[in-house]
């Protein structure tokens, strides 16, 4: 496989007297789409968090294709190739579909903003991703969630990045609008970008990704290649434990079938 | 004006009413179950009423409520609806426009700043001790002036967004201090009375454009509508060139008709009687040079994103720390202008500079003419909107000989309407999906 674009070493991060990360390991390839899963409170959001410079690492080493480098700020991340899209969105309500797409990229001419650039390519980018919206100068506050979300991911693809962060991308969506979203991350893929994916639904997990890392408590639990791995592996190690909660339940549902 | 009520990017798409047909791969992008506009000036007014309907009121409400006013007072005093009313309304309306232009763009970080009455009494003070007393030039006292303004906007910001007190204390904090060092300022005489010289000489009403010769209006109203119609025409151009929507012709041409009409009017009604006051072109410049800013520039699409969501836009890589020290620098700056335009009314510097309806009216001002209090949505116009109807009943009730008593009852009501509106179409912006 080919060297790891980003590459997370003994990374940890605490928030006063909790220690949210420790020593954690990541490695995410060109064109892989990396699952990120565990319980509620295992830190998957604060690790992304830290690749997107929200918050700063306290220890350890964050790698960019290879070479150590210092992720401070959110602009920092960007500028690397980072792009993330959380899961509370981050968009502003007030700003229309243009203006949210290229927030903190605007395009600019000699005198002021370029409003009709960005309006085309945001046309551009929108259609080319087969995503359907009322118009795209509406505030983003008049979109359903469904909208909202894939306005949110179209907006991390307007920096050409080389690293995807999706933050639960399909939590809030119905049926299609989740498939759409899951080619959408296909399509990710197939440009060559890494994807790190962070999802409660394991159907989603097998669906799209490649490979499986599982966080417990702010610890690596594991990394799994998905086509080789069963649901139930993944399952025990989130949990921490062969006897859970989800496998009791499974027996006493084989159990009641014979 | 009235039907403009497309906030702050005026470049609503038009879908289905443009002669040319987008390219397939454009119109994919629409949802079918989606209302567009229909052809024509009829499609125009449709969308008008669902707007109105949805909660995107603009300044229909306050253009209403001006109608109302000036009617009211014309039937109960016939001297009213003259062209007096309108320079009155012009020299004395001025510098309150200036501290509510400073007030638009904290409330669109949705902050406040309680300061600016008091700095705009401060900084009238600080301008007669250097020109008057230190025998300073007019135009280096004016300007160190200014500085100090934007000097003690930058400490509430900095206190604010670097230590995080909240905004609203910083600035009460502001307010009762600065009262104190104009009082130190102008020492134990209390009064210093001011001169012509310097801007002085613009803001202090007897001074109108080209000389109050009768063109002068009028070639500030071509300006405007050709301005206006040139810069339509050329964005018209541009999106057509790109190949996406674009204004129809007839919109373009309706609203620059719109435009001459409130303009030539205006200068028609200011050259029956003096002509148009030089601090009511000031005024007019520093509103469309802060209109331009907050919606053509980046700085500008950065204070609209802290005011729409502060986490959003400290994602998208926004410094969020310097937008909120720039704005409360820009409201120092704009409420030190509006102090020496207020000080421009009576010819001098004294202990009432720092009067705190000052600083209620900037606020009512901003929040009538249709900026929202909840941060996010609003545009520089509406300090000069909020200021017609506010100078607007105050003259009139001067004219009637009312009391205080009355003005206060008055403006307090019209001011809760205002948030009133702004409240009500908080929640129909909600109830149809938008917010």
């Amino acid at each position: 496989m080919s060297a790891p674009v980003l590459a997370l070493r003994g990374v940890s991060k605490r928030f006063g007297a909790v220690q949210a990360l420790t020593d954690v390991e990541l490695e995410v390839h060109p064109g892989e789409v990396l699952a990120l899963v565990g319980d509620n409170g295992a830190g998957k959001s604060t690790l992304v968090k830290t690749i997107a410079g929200v918050h700063p690492i306290d220890e350890g080493v964050i790698e960019w294709e290879g070479q150590p480098v210092s992720i401070q700020r959110p602009h920092d991340a960007q500028n690397l190739g980072v792009a993330t899209v959380y899961q509370d969105l981050a968009l502003c309500d007030n700003l229309d579909v243009v203006n949210n797409l290229f927030l903190g990229r605007e395009l600019k001419n000699a005198l002021a903003l370029d409003e009709v650039a960005m309006e085309k390519q945001a046309r551009e980018l929108l259609s080319t991703l087969s995503i359907r919206i009322p118009s795209v100068r509406i505030p983003v506050a008049a979109l359903s969630g469904g909208q909202r979300q894939v306005v949110a991911i179209a907006r991390s693809l307007i920096g050409e990045p080389k690293v995807v962060i999706l933050d639960e991308p399909t939590a809030a969506l119905g049926v299609e609008q989740t498939a759409q979203v899951l080619d959408l991350v296909e399509r990710l893929r197939e440009r060559g970008l890494g994807v790190i994916l962070i999802s409660h639904n394991m159907a989603d997990v097998r669906a799209v990704a490649d490979t499986v890392a599982v966080l417990r408590l702010g610890r690596n639990n594991g990394t799994f290649p998905v086509r080789e791995t069963t649901q139930e592996t993944i399952i025990a190690a989130i949990t921490g434990a062969t006897d859970n909660a989800v496998t009791r339940r499974q027996a006493r549902v084989a159990e009641a079938d014979k | 004006m009235s039907n403009d009520t497309t906030g702050p990017n005026t470049t609503e798409p038009d879908i289905a009413g443009t002669e040319t047909t987008p390219p397939p791969a454009v119109e994919q992008a629409v949802d079918p179950r989606l209302l567009v506009r229909e052809e024509g000036f009829k499609g125009y007014l449709n969308e008008f009423r669902r707007k109105v309907r949805g909660g995107e009121l603009g300044s229909l409400p306050v253009v209403i409520g001006l109608v109302i006013i000036w009617a009211v007072f014309s039937i109960k005093d016939s001297g009213y609806f003259a062209a007096s009313t309108a320079t009155f309304i012009a020299y004395y309306g001025a510098g309150l426009c200036l501290l509510a232009m400073g007030m638009v763009f904290v409330l669109l970080l949705g902050e406040i700043d309680l300061s600016i009455g008091s700095v705009s009494g401060l900084s009238a003070a600080i301008y007669a001790v250097l020109y008057i007393h230190d025998g300073w030039n007019p135009w280096l006292a004016l300007i160190v002036t200014l500085l100090c303004g934007a000097a003690i906007g930058a400490i509430h910001g900095w206190v604010f967004a670097k230590i995080g007190v909240p905004a609203f204390v910083v600035t009460l904090a502001g307010f009762l201090a600065w009262q104190g060092l104009m009082l130190w300022v102008l020492g134990s005489s209390g009064t210093i009375n001011l001169d012509n010289k310097g801007l002085m000489g613009i803001l202090t009403g007897n001074s109108e454009f080209l000389g109050a010769d009768i063109s002068g209006g009028y070639i500030l109203a071509t300006v405007a509508v050709v301005i206006s119609l040139l810069g339509g025409l050329n964005e018209q151009r541009r999106r057509r060139a790109a190949g996406i929507p674009f204004r129809p012709t007839s919109e373009l041409i309706l609203r620059t008709g719109l435009l001459a009409v409130v303009a030539y009017v205006v200068a028609y009604i200011l050259n029956t009687d003096k002509g148009v006051p030089n601090v009511l072109v000031l005024v007019l410049v520093l509103l469309v040079l802060a209109d331009w800013v907050l919606r053509r520039t980046t700085y500008g699409r950065q204070v609209f994103a802290v005011g729409g969501s502060i986490e959003a836009s400290r994602r998208a890589g926004i410094n969020v720390a310097r937008i909120r020290i720039s704005v409360y620098t820009i409201s120092g700056t704009f409420a030190a202008l509006g102090g020496l335009a207020i000080a421009g009314t009576t010819q001098s510097a004294n202990l009432s500079g720092a009067d705190p309806n000052n600083l209620m009216m900037a606020i009512a001002a901003a929040v009538i003419g249709g900026t929202s209090l909840f941060g996010g949505r609003g545009r520089v116009w509406s300090a000069l909107l909020g200021v017609l109807v506010i100078e607007s009943i105050q003259y009139g009730l001067y004219r009637l000989s009312m009391g205080q008593d009355a003005e206060y009852m008055i403006m307090g009501a019209v001011l809760l309407a205002a948030v009133i509106v702004d409240s009500l179409s908080r929640r129909s912006q909600k109830n149809s999906g938008r917010g």
